[in-house]
């Protein structure tokens, strides 16, 4: 980009067809990384542009520039074909641009209408704001308590407070980060007849996702990010989910094989009746579950974060005990409830969380220490109280040999990996410790296609050895790629199972809003007669 | 009825400068700083304010040089912790220590130096109506003050929109700062307003309570202070509530040892104390409530990514 682009001659000649926004050879780079390298791109009036990238692509720096968080090392930003410096959001927010945050940036002890003046630059009269608040929930038909607690609220009507928030600035240009990564099917198709309605209205969308269906279905054009850098531009109509990956990732995309169908074996994992009153302010009380998973098996939990399976997970690993009956989750037969997760990794159970940073692993330790924390017992690294360190390191090394973990060396920091490298780490060392059991929070939560795949495929493997696999997950593609049975959580409650080839997406996203089953139904009043009885 | 007003004027005289220092603690904890030096700016304050009033003789002076070396205090903190992001604990456990020794070194000449008490209010017949003319329009500068200030931070928390950035800003500093608010620049004023209140309440203590210098005259009410934050949870009405509690028991205790009850006088110096923990560990069973008062970054250093 040369500097005599923005004289004003030109500007004056090119006003008809100036782009809402256009981005001129931004560039961004952090100690270490350039996250954004020389991108350039344009967003016409009421065009709804999707930008497409693997995490680490630059999108998210990309956006944080464009909405005035963080500045450009160098490059320009043009809106309606005039330079402009975006210092700070409350400049952007001036201009007419509205961003609905991918991590909501919302206050949870706060209420709805008090959330939407912190986001608005005008406001006097919190009456006023009330009815206008109001009259734009009408207009769009996004229905929202305007004095309720953010905290009470579901993770769909949080991104409604978002996007309320946006729109009452009139917005010219509207960014969505990954909106739809924690919404049900249903919520995504609401949110969709929303950004159709204001595209047709002249506002232009900047629609940030990796999944690649809903690009197809709603985006008018796509610009691919990769490594910081513009790869493609294309026509998401035209293009094919596989080949808009392919473009995302630079290679070939591998579905994982499913290889032999696989017949159950005994059960190995079985909750019968687990309830549980949560400790956690703002947690979900689990209500009654039961399910059996047996070996060979892969059974996936969806539902949207937050109606238990955090909950559920800690009660499986044992990071929360169960005191009364502790039967209610057994290993191989063996009641367990009372346990705590040393004992239940004794009898053969592993478990992988969703944090990896701080949960999962240790950030300042390096990866041979992280292995020998779960894996001292099952793989004899300890003797006598003391750690041994040659079988530590090379059960280390042959982890990151075998799960093909991107590191310096087994000495290597585990803060220091990414976040797909780690995760492959520590699937790997659960993995390679052969359980009976394993129980997985979002496998491949933010990590790229890649490791995905490997991660997916390494799951597949254990299964088919005899082990029972329980995978708690958000992504319904996840579910579907790699599942056997799946089961929906949803306030807590738990629905019955289904075999993955007699279910479809739209059922699971009807379970997940929380519309439940039936025979759960019945029982429930059954229930309730039989008390009041 | 008459025996009664001396007892009230006590109760109000040691709840004060707890409910000043409490209440500068509360507007800094909800931006989310957990400034433990209170105890040492309460000092600082103390002596500050003792040492203009004793050299000058006004006592204007000492209670703004006390506010004036609050705030220096609460910046050295602030400095330390905001900008330069040390871990707000040890920081403020640092400037306690710090506060009772440089207190004490300044303090030194001052030790046994009689001023004259910070005047009560004065108001023609209507301070000598007998029991609430000495209460109610008899007291000093600084009690008046105190209540005002409760009021006015309730009403500058509940119904401007800078108290409700500030509480943004406590409960998720990074959501705060992607919307676009100056997270440190918000933190430091509260910072300095919990400076400027200790500061107060150490001159409540050295002008009004006690006029004189004493080394450690405060005796752990910074601590009570910071405790009462927590009793409040987080909310000014109750913490007014809070601070005459415990200024009550610690006069109960004064009386029923001059009235003569057999216990060693060890464990009633320990009552104000005793019922302080004993507070908190009943408060903090109710988690729902502490979880939606309490401000949810507090104590966390904020880096914004550049």
């Amino acid at each position: 980009m040369t500097a005599d682009t923005g004289n004003s001659g030109e500007m004056a000649a090119t006003r008809q067809d100036a782009a809402q926004l256009e981005v001129c050879g931004v560039t961004k780079a952090f100690p270490g990384c350039i996250a954004n390298d020389d991108i350039s791109f344009r967003i016409e009036p009421g065009e709804i542009h999707a930008l497409l990238g693997e995490n680490g692509a630059g999108k998210s720096t990309l956006v944080k520039i464009m909405y005035g968080v963080l500045q450009a090392d160098s490059g320009e930003i043009l809106w309606n074909g005039q330079k402009v410096d975006i210092t700070s959001p409350h400049v952007a927010r001036d201009m007419g641009i509205g961003l609905v945050f991918q991590h909501f940036s919302l206050f949870e002890t706060m209420t709805v209408l008090e959330n939407i003046a912190l986001a608005m630059n005008d406001v006097r009269d919190m009456d006023v704001l009330r009815k206008r608040v109001l009259e734009v929930e009408k207009t769009y038909g996004l229905p929202l308590d305007p004095d309720r607690h953010v905290y009470t609220l579901s993770v769909g009507e949080r991104q409604r407070i978002e996007i309320v928030r946006c729109l009452l600035q009139n917005p010219k240009l509207l960014i969505l980060d990954e909106p739809t990564s924690v919404l049900t099917p249903q919520e995504v198709e609401r949110l969709f007849e929303t950004l159709r309605r204001l595209s047709a209205e002249g506002c232009a969308i900047l629609y940030i996702s990796h999944k690649l269906h809903e690009v197809k279905s709603l985006c008018h054009r796509a610009t691919v990010l990769r490594a910081g850098k513009v790869v493609a531009v294309c026509d998401p109509a035209v293009e094919t989910a596989k080949s808009m990956a392919e473009m995302m990732i630079g290679q070939k995309l591998v579905a994982p094989d499913r290889g032999e169908a696989r017949i159950p074996g005994a059960v190995r994992l079985a909750i019968s009746n687990l309830s549980l009153i949560t400790d956690e302010p703002f947690g979900t009380d689990l209500k009654n579950i039961n399910l059996t998973v047996r070996g060979g098996e892969i059974v996936g939990v969806a539902g949207v974060a937050g109606n238990g399976q955090n909950e559920l997970f800690r009660a499986l690993a044992g990071e929360t005990e169960i005191s009364g009956d502790a039967g209610c989750i057994a290993i191989d037969g063996t009641a367990v409830a009372h346990f705590g997760p040393r004992r239940r990794r004794r009898l053969g159970a592993a478990f992988v969380p969703e944090e990896r940073n701080g949960h999962g692993a240790i950030p300042d330790m390096s990866l041979s220490e992280n292995a020998f924390l779960t894996a001292f017992r099952r793989m004899a690294l300890s003797a006598r109280g003391l750690i041994r360190e040659v079988p530590t390191r090379s059960f280390a090394n042959s982890i990151i040999k075998t799960f093909d973990v991107r590191t310096t060396g087994a000495g290597a920091e585990a803060g220091s990996l990414s976040g797909g490298n780690l995760q492959k780490f520590i699937v790997g060392r659960e993995i390679m410790q052969d359980p009976g059991v394993l129980v997985i929070s979002q496998p491949t939560w933010g990590v790229d296609a890649g490791a995905a795949s490997a991660i997916h495929q390494a799951l597949i493997n254990l299964a088919a050895k005899g082990t029972a696999v329980l995978v708690i997950s958000q992504d319904l593609d996840e579910i579907f790629a790699i599942c056997d049975r799946v089961v929906v959580m949803s306030a807590g409650n738990m629905s019955a199972s289904r075999p993955m080839d007699a279910v479809s997406i739209e059922e699971i996203g009807l379970l997940m809003g929380g519309l439940h089953d039936l025979e759960g139904n019945v029982a429930q009043t059954e229930g309730g007669h039989v008390d009041q009885a | 009825m008459e025996w009664f007003v001396p007892i009230i004027l006590t109760v109000i005289t040691a709840s004060t400068p707890l409910l000043l220092a409490a209440t500068g603690e509360l507007v800094a904890e909800k931006s989310g700083v957990l400034n433990l030096g209170v105890e040492g700016m309460m000092l600082v304050g103390a002596i500050a304010g003792f040492a203009a009033t004793a050299s000058s003789g006004s006592a204007i002076l000492g209670i703004l040089a006390a506010v004036v070396a609050g705030v220096l205090m609460s910046l050295i903190f602030a400095f330390l912790t905001l900008t330069l992001m040390a871990n707000q604990v040890a920081t403020g456990l640092a400037l306690t220590i710090f506060g009772v020794g440089f207190s004490a070194l300044i303090g030194s000449g001052f030790v046994g130096f009689p001023i004259q008490p910070l005047p009560g209010l004065s108001i023609p017949f209507v301070s000598g109506i007998p029991v609430i003319g000495p209460i109610v329009f008899g007291q000093d500068f600084l009690v008046y003050l105190s209540i005002a200030g409760v009021i006015g931070v309730s009403w500058f928390l509940t119904r401007t929109r800078a108290g409700l950035i500030l509480k943004a800003v406590g409960d998720s500093h990074s959501s705060a700062h992607a919307i676009g608010y100056s997270v440190i620049r918000i933190r430091y004023m509260a910072t300095l307003f919990g400076g400027a209140m200790a500061g107060l309440g150490g001159a409540y203590l050295s002008l009004a309570y006690t006029p004189m210098w004493a080394e450690n005259m405060t005796a752990g009410r910074g601590w009570i202070a910071l405790a009462l934050v927590v009793f409040a949870t987080w909310r000014p009405g109750r913490l007014l509530l809070g601070a005459y509690m415990f200024g009550c028991i610690s006069v109960l205790q004064l009386h029923a040892q001059s009235a003569g009850v057999h216990i060693p006088s060890q464990f009633m110096s320990m009552l104000p104390y005793l019922a302080t923990v004993i507070v908190l560990v009943i408060i903090s069973s109710d988690r729902a409530k502490i979880r939606l008062n309490a401000p949810a970054c507090i104590g966390q250093a904020f880096r914004p990514a550049q």
